[in-house]
């Protein structure tokens, strides 16, 4: 058995350290590239949402370096993504790849299939190596965001720009050569000292940004064209409102007992949103306005073209902007999104940002404060 | 003073109308309904709804604009689920909120949320609160649901029959042909997709007019439908996607029809997973003649008169063949 799985931005690097430790072989697939998005777009249908086609991209690629397993998690709706195996192993059979799909869905009941089929990716009956492999493979990702979050304030900051991006480029280099929750942890280690260690320019202005949107585009940076960086040397802290490592332990941990996290993202997002309505919609609203509150100079939400929850809290955040007098940036992406037009769009809003801060600033002065 | 409760005829109008029309007639209120879906009322949709929204959600805020000033309240309720474990799609779940913030100036909502994915216990506490719109009194309540649901039934009945409920008007029984040049094809697309004349480009009138017999889901039997649909490999977990489905494996196995339309919404999530399925299941397992018309404001007529053309013209030239070869093959 060799297992593989769609990418999400960090995730495998925890996914590999829980599989190496429980002994499984897999393949992680080649990091997200032009090739993955065209594979993708060939054999997917036309108009199903961006993270689809990048899945299948991955596996096909996985596929070709010997892999013959699949893991995906999966969701009961309402969104698209409850149904995408099913599409995805219909398009792996028609191109003549009978895979072997573990589908890690919330077990609505059925714990028996839900058990055994980790028994079956794990290639383990013993709960006790299995939930340490779990364990460690959880802690790796929650250490992989926390290196997301320095590099958040570094980027904006940095003497040189470019210096923290070569740092994680060497890094994600890196990732791929060692084994086990050890060298890993290691590996995280170092990579947070020496990114903590980057000489920083006291003299920037640095403006804050939010960055909401569908869990998928926001997280994997191949998708969202790379806007972390972009927005950090362009002088932006940004603060992400989802992340990697809790999305995982929605799935793993709190879906499969029905329960979710963040009652406060839940409780801002009620006067705008009343209910989950699938997807991460609520998530992007409670966000818009936790973040609103917090005093960020701006929003930017990016989805992935048709993305139907993402649509709806689209049409509710120009009613956020005008309540906090918050500006907001909605960036739309697809397979034909170019990165000229992308980055002058970014480029606009951050000066407007940066505008509207010193207009602010000039206000205070005059007003004697 | 009577109250004026707005109904917009907008997606779920077509599957339920009769249902709250009777309700709300018989607790008393005054029922408006927005007019037929026009050029005006389109573009006005258009007009105040993000772009990236597929066009039926766009013609219901054309239809909530049409009706938002000579009406007490506009009924938009919150309909996340009506059948267990299943829902309809993020954006009828969202509804009133997107209706509320897409336009300005909007009288009251009656956005009571509609949830049975986990039980159907506490129907009567919704229907209630429906209710309370217009009277505190439960028994009316009570009475005027189930005449309600008297009506609603008899509204599904009709159109199990054949008849089409075209801008919510039902017409009367299609012709049925019984001879060998009679066309059957399988007509599949959100009922607000296929009924909404315009919306639709009046591909039922056309077919109609090509002496197209049209079978639709609901004229197969539901019971059927359902147990085709619970052989999935994974349950189908939105309503319209199990019906659809279900169909779909159904013509494959009892195949009478000539050939199978897909009419979907540009941008519509769910079709681009159904419809890419049904597809495969219809016309690569089924080999049934497939087409598909996927429509947004930008679609212009004339194509889509093309197409059925070139379409239905296969059919024939299928049809003709099958009748030159001999019997026994
Ligand atoms: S949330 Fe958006 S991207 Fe994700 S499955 Fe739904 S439509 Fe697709
Ligand atoms: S089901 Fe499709 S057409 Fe209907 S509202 Fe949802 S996305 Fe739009």
């Amino acid at each position: 058995m060799k297992v593989t799985f769609p990418h999400m931005g960090n995730q495998y690097i925890a996914t590999k350290v829980l599989f190496e430790e429980l002994g499984v072989d897999i393949i992680v697939p080649p990091v997200c590239s032009k090739e993955t998005l065209e594979i993708g777009t060939k054999y997917s249908p036309e108009s199903i949402c961006l993270p689809l086609k990048i899945n299948i991209g991955n596996f096909i690629e996985s596929i070709q370096q010997g892999a013959d397993t699949i893991l995906m998690s999966g969701s009961c709706g309402p969104c698209r993504f409850g149904y995408y195996t099913m599409l995805q192993k219909e398009i792996l059979q028609e191109i003549g790849h009978n895979i072997d799909f573990v589908l890690l869905d919330p077990p609505q009941g059925d714990y028996k299939t839900f058990v055994n089929r980790i028994f079956h990716i794990t290639n383990t009956k013993n709960p006790y190596k299995i939930i340490k492999a779990l364990a460690q493979g959880t802690k790796v990702l929650y250490q992989v965001d926390e290196l997301d979050d320095i590099a958040y304030y570094k980027r904006p900051r940095q003497r040189k720009i470019g210096e923290v991006d070569n740092l994680l480029e060497q890094f994600q280099k890196e990732v791929r050569n060692v084994k086990g929750y050890k060298e890993m942890k290691q590996l995280v280690g170092e990579t947070k000292e020496k990114l903590m260690a980057i000489e920083e320019d006291p003299n920037k202005e640095v403006i804050k940004v939010g960055l909401i949107g569908e869990i998928y585009t926001i997280i994997e940076p191949f998708v969202n064209l790379n806007v972390e960086k972009k927005l950090g040397e362009m002088g932006v802290e940004l603060d992400r409102s989802l992340k990697v490592s809790r999305w995982l332990t929605e799935h793993l941990y709190l879906h499969p007992l029905g329960l979710s996290m963040e009652k406060d993202i839940i409780k801002e997002a009620k006067p705008y949103m009343k209910t989950m309505i699938g997807g991460h919609a609520r998530e992007t609203i409670g966000y818009a306005v936790k973040y609103a509150k917090e005093g960020y100079d701006g929003l930017v939400q990016i989805y992935p073209f048709t993305c139907m929850p993402e649509i709806v809290a689209q049409s509710i955040l120009p009613t956020i902007e005008k309540d906090f007098d918050i500006p907001y940036l909605c960036l739309i992406v697809d397979e034909l999104t170019g990165d000229a037009g992308y980055s002058t769009r970014l480029e606009a809003f951050v000066d407007l940002l940066k505008r509207r801060r010193e207009m602010k600033e000039d206000a205070k002065l005059l007003s004697g404060y | 003073m009577t109250i004026k409760i707005g109904i917009p005829r907008g997606l779920w109008f077509y599957d339920y109308y009769p249902l709250w029309k009777t309700f709300y007639e018989e607790l008393g209120a005054e029922i408006i309904i927005s007019n037929p879906t026009n050029k005006n009322l389109l573009d006005k949709g258009v007009k105040n709804t993000v772009d990236e929204a597929c066009l039926p959600v766009k013609i219901f805020n054309g239809h909530v604009i049409d009706l938002k000033d000579r009406v007490d309240y506009i009924f938009v309720p919150k309909m996340m689920s009506v059948y267990k474990d299943e829902y309809i799609c993020p954006k009828f779940c969202g509804l009133p909120e997107m209706v509320e913030h897409s336009i300005p100036n909007l009288p009251p909502l009656i956005d009571t949320e509609i949830n049975f994915n986990q039980s159907r216990k506490h129907i009567m506490k919704t229907v209630y609160e429906f209710g309370s719109y217009v009277t505190k009194n439960p028994i009316k309540i009570r009475k005027a649901y189930s005449k309600a649901l008297q009506a609603y039934e008899e509204y599904k009945d009709k159109i199990s029959q054949g008849r089409f409920p075209i801008d919510g008007e039902l017409t009367s029984k299609q012709l049925m042909l019984n001879n060998k040049n009679k066309k059957k094809i399988a007509l599949l697309g959100h009922t607000y997709q296929l009924y909404d004349r315009m919306g639709s480009m009046d591909i039922m009138k056309k077919l109609q007019d090509y002496g197209v017999e049209i079978l639709i889901p609901e004229m197969i039997n539901m019971d059927v439908i359902n147990e085709k649909a619970a052989t999935l490999e994974k349950k189908m977990f939105w309503s319209y996607g199990r019906k659809a489905l279900g169909t779909a494996i159904y013509l494959k196995e009892n195949s009478d029809i000539d050939g199978a339309i897909y009419v979907s919404a540009f941008g519509c999530g769910i079709d681009s997973i159904i419809g890419d399925l049904f597809e495969r299941w219809t016309r690569k397992d089924g080999d049934i003649p497939f087409l598909l018309l996927t429509i947004d404001e930008h679609t212009g007529e004339a194509g889509v008169n093309t197409r059925l053309e070139a379409f239905i013209d296969m059919i024939d030239w299928r049809k003709r063949d099958e009748g030159n070869l001999p019997a026994h093959g």
